[in-house]
């Protein structure tokens, strides 16, 4: 009750300093001075938005049912882990968790960014409170997450019981700082490109933003990954679902613009390329939120369909891509000395390769999620466009990708007279490829693609580690990266052709045969936890060794709502994750099982970690030399 | 000023050529790669049977589930008209009869598909939209 009152109208005081701040600015940008009402009222701000959000929470906590939104997702035996994750476990909550990161985004780039021309900051303020007035009216007006309901309900109606996760409890926040992080970036390219300061000091400046926003979407994404392996009990991390993609473009644009900010910083070009970049990501981004929350796409994400929250942010989205396109085109300048000599051979040129082809994987991404869309307002059409479709356009030109991956880093800036270490190229090529054929051979798959990419990534592998022993280049950051991502698609290449599986369906007592190893179905026990009921089967599996593996697969029957989720049970080691998971059909006798042996899992993992402690390394360096 | 220009140019086009042959890459695969979906009244009046993959949606109707232990058969139905469906594999959790399912696989005549894959629902509520559609006229 209390809370309630206090959440909304904090938001309602929130909006106003937005409005205040706002006007503020534009004087300060007359005058030339910033004004120090200004940093006071972003504090205040952050601070209205920080104490509406811990409102919520603690109307989460003490399970306050007059609140609709609480009504609506939570549940008064929930555990209180889940009921303060409940808090952004849904629409309304989960927009004033990104107006939170907003705020809280702004006030940090006024504190660290001290050093920087004052009209830039000032603008990039203005373009920054154009987006947070926005989200505010989004928030005030299609989705208030303080609704009051009278009478006051009893009991509410639950979390959606597959979101009780600890993974996914700690997703959404990580994934919004990348999402809201790309915010900043958009702002001040905006206001670099008035100011006519896209210049290597502003790259330095916006690269700690870039870094920010790259290593939570990776860590965001990750966690989302790892939930759908072992939650959604299908044994898979990727499934190229229109959900997962909308978060993947922003990431590839980032890390597109995470490669050619350095070349603004090292040689002051690709300037153009860097701004619209940067309203790229941020668009997509609010894409993302746009076809995840609107509704179009039907997810665990989509909470409640509401036409009207599709229209106001499908239309502030326009709104945004307008403004900055019209700002870019009235006020981009192009210096007369912009223009440089460029030389084939060099780091610049190996950077636009690869921009080039991070380029062509978000178009196709971008028209596989897109174009069932279209279709279906067009003509009426249903279609949905899966893995082959991706992996037919992405494989071919990964290949590619990889090669000049494994010799581009390592050019010089301007111009490389000869390409280094020629000799132990090619002789690591052909190492790899003997090594693929040694491999393939031995597991029986020999098609071309799958061939070609693990020679490619191979080769990769060995080049970057070998990079870690060359003394000439120093930057450990980009090396541990660039490790992770060939491990990465190393990894997920060896786990997608070596994966085997199986589905039965069982009774208790009863036993199959996969490949080399024996399952045994022995017993049931039945259990009542919290707020659900459970059912935990016991197997048995042997392997052709001896080794005895137990498995304890879980059924969750919650009871609210009334929903059954499946625990799987997954023995990992270094080699690879045995996948165990059952799930009741119809009455008592019979129990789906699906066994699966997922080879190299847990390196999946790992090397995005690589790639995220790579990210991280560099964040600290450029911080600390700052 | 000429090698900027020259420059410009082999740049633009390099640009245009690679646009150009992603799209039709692109469009080429989309042609061949997209799943369509119909309900059991579509393929009723499907002039031909093709070998493509499609996804088929509606209810499971009541009593139609059976089990054995590698198979499980069902019928889907739209309230119109009613497909055989024959699956083996996993079932998502929510899977049951009287509830909206859609499954892929290949159609092998006017009353009988093979699954391949039968697609999960998030929640209780939520019924695929296909599946709404295609019972909305109920």
């Amino acid at each position: 009750m209390i809370p309630n009152f206090i959440g909304y109208y904090s938001l309602i005081f929130g909006l106003a300093s937005s409005v205040i701040i706002f006007i503020l600015s534009l004087k300060s940008y007359k005058i030339k001075i910033i004004d120090k009402k200004i940093f006071s009222l972003s504090f205040l701000q952050f601070f209205f938005v920080l104490t509406s959000f811990f409102s919520l929470v603690i109307c989460f906590v003490i399970s306050d049912f007059s609140n609709e939104t609480v009504f609506n997702n939570s549940h008064s035996n929930k555990p209180i882990f889940y009921k303060i994750s409940g808090t952004w476990g849904n629409h309304e909550g989960s927009l004033l968790l990104w107006l939170l990161v907003l705020t809280l985004f702004l006030f940090l780039f006024l504190i660290y960014s001290k050093d920087e021309v004052k009209r830039y900051r000032i603008l990039t303020l203005v373009f920054q409170q154009v987006i947070i007035i926005g989200f505010f009216l989004f928030v005030l007006i299609t989705s208030n997450p303080f609704n009051y309901l009278f009478p006051k309900p009893v009991e509410g109606l639950g979390l959606n019981p597959i979101l009780q996760d600890p993974a996914l409890a700690i997703h959404p926040p990580i994934l919004y700082i990348g999402y809201v992080g790309a915010s900043i970036i958009f702002s001040s390219s905006l206001a670099a490109t008035v100011e006519n300061y896209i210049s290597k000091s502003w790259a330095k400046n916006i690269k700690i933003w870039i870094l920010v926003s790259w290593i939570f979407l990776t860590v965001g994404i990750m966690l989302g990954s790892i939930w759908a392996y072992y939650e959604l009990g299908w044994g898979g991390f990727w499934f190229w679902d229109p959900v997962e993609n909308v978060s993947l473009m922003p990431w590839i644009c980032l890390t597109a613009l995470l490669h050619c900010i350095l070349v603004l910083e090292k040689r002051d070009f690709l300037k153009t390329w860097t701004i619209i970049l940067s309203i790229a990501t941020f668009t997509l981004s609010m894409c993302g939120t746009f076809l995840v929350r609107s509704g179009i796409l039907n997810s665990v994400h989509t909470f409640a369909n509401d036409p009207s929250r599709g229209i106001f942010i499908l239309s502030f989205l326009f709104f945004l891509v307008i403004m900055s396109l019209v700002i870019f085109f009235t006020f981009y300048q192009e210096k007369k000395e912009d223009y440089q000599k460029i030389y084939f051979l060099s780091k610049e040129v190996s950077i636009l390769i690869n921009n080039w082809f991070l380029m062509y994987f978000l178009s196709v991404i971008l028209i596989g999620t897109l174009y069932p869309i279209f279709l279906e307002v067009i003509s009426n059409q249903k279609i949905s466009v899966g893995p082959p479709f991706y992996n037919k356009l992405i494989v071919p030109f990964l290949i590619f990708f990889m090669l000049f991956m494994s010799i581009g880093p390592n050019f010089r800036w301007i111009k490389e007279t000869n390409i280094k270490n020629k000799f132990q190229l090619i002789l690591f090529f052909f190492l790899s490829m003997f090594l693929s054929l040694i491999f393939l051979e031995k597991i029986g798959r020999t098609d071309l693609f799958n061939s070609l990419l693990l020679v490619a990534s191979l080769h990769l592998v060995f080049i970057t580690i070998k990079d870690f022993f060359s003394k000439k280049i120093h930057n450990f950051s980009k090396k541990i990266s660039h490790f992770g991502f060939s491990l990465l698609i190393l990894s997920i290449l060896l786990n997608g052709i070596m994966s085997s599986e199986i589905t039965m369906n069982l009774k208790v007592g009863d036993s199959f045969n996969f490949g080399k190893e024996k399952i045994f179905f022995k017993s049931l026990k039945n259990n009542k936890i919290n707020n659900y009921q459970s059912i935990t089967g016991h197997f048995i599996v042997v392997d052709d060794k001896k080794n005895i593996y137990e498995f304890e697969p879980e059924l969750r029957i919650y009871d609210q709502p009334e929903v059954v989720t499946s625990e799987a049970d997954i023995k990992t080691d270094l080699f690879g994750d045995k996948f165990l998971v059952i799930n009741k059909i119809k009455g008592d006798e019979y129990f789906n099982v699906r066994y699966q042996i997922k080879p190299f899992m847990i390196w999946i993992w790992i090397s995005t970690l690589l790639l995220v402690i790579g990210g991280s390394i560099s964040l600290y360096k450029r911080y600390y030399e700052k | 000023m000429v090698k900027k220009v020259k420059l410009r140019i082999a740049f633009l086009l390099a640009l245009i050529l690679s646009i150009i042959l992603s799209l039709f890459l692109i469009l080429q695969s989309l042609e061949k790669d997209v799943v369509f979906f119909l309900s059991p009244t579509d393929i009723k009046n499907l002039e031909e049977i093709e070998k493509k993959k499609i996804r088929v949606g509606g209810m499971v109707k009541d009593k139609s589930v059976s089990i054995n232990s590698n198979k499980i058969n069902f019928i889907v139905t739209d309230f119109k008209n009613e497909i055989n469906v024959s699956y083996s594999g996993s079932v998502p959790n929510l899977f049951s009869e009287n509830k909206g399912v859609v499954a892929e696989g290949f159609l092998q005549d006017r009353s009988y598909f093979k699954a391949v894959k039968i697609l999960a629902k998030h929640d209780e509520n939520y019924m695929p939209p296909e599946v709404k559609e295609a019972l909305g006229d109920k």
